[in-house]
């Protein structure tokens, strides 16, 4: 299904970066989960590796406008999310699924992902049509009258998936979004994720290197909330040489680059 | 747009003649989808052929929706979103209200239960209505731009709609005078939103209704007596008080824009 392309969509932006942090804080709770990190993105798909407690997480939450920085600066789509202002211009042009993906059990797919489109603030006129393409996109087709509560766990992501995407976001953020997806719904994400890097920023959170060799165009690699390497698919597969551990040049080329950081903060 | 094309332009565009050039058929295209005077032209210039086709083409289309799937009836009432999740802390809400009533009918010398817990009768179902406990898709509501004092007033509203009635057939009941129990539950509620953009609604809510039971129901229950706040002339202030917090919550909207994100 084609869409019409709006005058907004078409003006040029007057920022440099879609997504820009500058020395940026974060708490979780008590603990500086992001600490003095340095990001800038712009359109694609990257992804976002690290080890468990990284501040991978964290960093999507603040992405999110979910958890206000404590301290730095962050600037989404040319907007500050640090000081006073309002987020509301931000967040209509945001898509956001969470590490755990609360939902209304009672709901239709169609049902939940047409509340998210009100709550995004869409015209009411063009919900209908969004709703459906954006459950075509993640292949829910079959499923969209059927209760939330009935769905398999790999269905209730892709469901997530959907009220993401509905509202065409310009900065989508997928917190660990292959997890219970069977391999050939894998294999289906990965285009839907190349086809969304076309013309909008999307950052993957992910444990599984893998995915990250094949679906996106560029890696940023956290560790303990700091950046520790930030480059393309290609290059973070040349980083790692025979002695790492790893089975694929990606994952040796991730294992060699934290190592040499543990190594250096150590050191 | 403010230039229409000419009348000649429109019909060597519809006839595909060569010495238009892409820029100005892209213009062209342009300026036809918003403007419906254009298009009539537009659909007179082509040749009989071409309208002929364009005809049966919609007639196709009109066919296929006809006889294809009606479009999904939408329910609208699914928008308060926790409805089903606020409805066991209305029936409870509901229920304290009974409750009242019975023990003021059934006790003549206690001071009305109904005009000591009708205050704190809406809080209970404020607190569920906008709470991470609650609502399971708050992390989701949290990045929404809709997520803000409106939408937590709609939700307040939709609650008020529900429990006011409740009070106002326990008031009858008891025959206690509406600016008794209607505005000291107003005033409440809207304290639990003011005092909410600080410490969050759930919060704000139930310390409230903690706050008043300690401090009015436990001693007015002790002592057997009704307080003076709940006498017959004090209903001016009350309404000072709801107006004054009514005040302070549009003012302090901003507060509501980030929901109070904590610990997943």
């Amino acid at each position: 299904m084609m869409r019409a392309v709006s005058a907004a969509e078409i003006a040029p932006t007057t920022y440099p970066w879609t997504v820009h942090a500058e020395n940026l804080v974060v708490r979780a709770g008590r603990h500086l989960a992001v600490n003095g990190l340095d990001l800038a993105l712009g359109t694609g798909v990257h992804g976002l590796l690290g080890p468990n407690g990284a501040g991978k997480t964290t960093l999507m939450r603040a992405l999110a406008t979910v958890v206000k920085p404590a301290g730095g600066r962050l600037t989404l789509l040319g907007d500050d999310l640090t000081g006073r202002a309002d987020p509301r211009r931000v967040r209509r042009s945001l898509g956001y699924l969470p590490q755990h993906f609360g939902f209304y059990p009672r709901f239709t797919v169609r049902e939940f992902v047409e509340y998210m489109a009100w709550l995004k603030e869409m015209p009411s006129a063009v919900v209908p049509g969004a709703v459906q393409r954006a459950i075509e996109r993640v292949g829910l087709t079959d499923r969209a009258d059927s209760r939330m509560k009935t769905l398999s766990g790999g269905m209730l992501r892709r469901a997530g998936i959907a009220q993401a995407l509905v509202n065409d976001p310009q900065v989508l953020l997928l917190d660990e979004p292959t997890v219970g997806l069977d391999p050939e719904q894998r294999m289906g994400f990965r285009d839907l994720l190349r086809e969304l890097g076309m013309d909008s920023c999307v950052l993957v959170s992910t444990h599984l290197v893998e995915d990250v060799a094949v679906a996106c165009t560029d890696v940023v690699l956290l560790h303990e909330g700091r950046l520790v390497w930030q480059g393309s698919t290609a290059e973070l597969a040349r980083q790692g040489g025979a002695g790492n551990a790893g089975d694929s040049a990606t994952e040796r080329g991730y294992s060699a680059l934290l190592h040499a950081y543990r190594g250096q903060v150590a050191g | 747009m403010t230039t229409h094309p000419t009348s000649a332009l429109i019909s060597r565009y519809a006839v595909g003649a060569a010495d238009v050039d892409d820029a100005t058929v892209w213009a062209v295209e342009a300026h036809l989808e918003s403007c419906a005077a254009c298009r009539t032209l537009l659909a007179d210039a082509v040749d009989p052929g071409t309208r002929d086709l364009l005809g049966r083409v919609a007639d196709g289309i009109a066919d296929g929706i006809a006889t294809g799937p009606g479009p999904v009836r939408r329910r609208r009432l699914r928008r308060t979103g926790v409805a089903a999740r606020v409805l066991p802390w209305l029936a409870t809400a509901a229920g304290l209200m009974l409750a009242a009533v019975v023990f003021e009918r059934t006790f003549e010398s206690l001071p009305s239960l109904v005009l000591l817990l009708s205050p704190v009768a809406p809080l209970l179902p404020v607190a569920a209505a906008w709470s991470r406990r609650t609502d399971p898709a708050w992390e989701l509501l949290a990045t929404m731009p809709r997520a803000g004092l409106w939408l937590l007033l709609r939700r307040t509203l939709a609650v008020l709609a529900v429990v006011v009635p409740v009070l106002a057939v326990a008031g009858w009941w008891t025959g206690q005078s509406p600016a008794l129990w209607l505005l000291p539950a107003l005033a409440f509620t809207a304290g639990s939103l003011a005092l909410g953009g600080l410490v969050g609604v759930d919060v704000a809510a139930l310390g409230l209704a903690v706050a008043w039971s300690a401090a009015v129901v436990a001693p007015s229950l002790a002592g057997r007596r009704l307080p003076a706040i709940l006498a017959g002339g004090s209903w001016p202030g009350w309404a000072v008080i709801t107006v004054a917090l009514l005040a302070v919550v549009l003012v302090r909207a901003a507060d509501h824009r980030h929901l109070g994100a904590g610990r997943t």
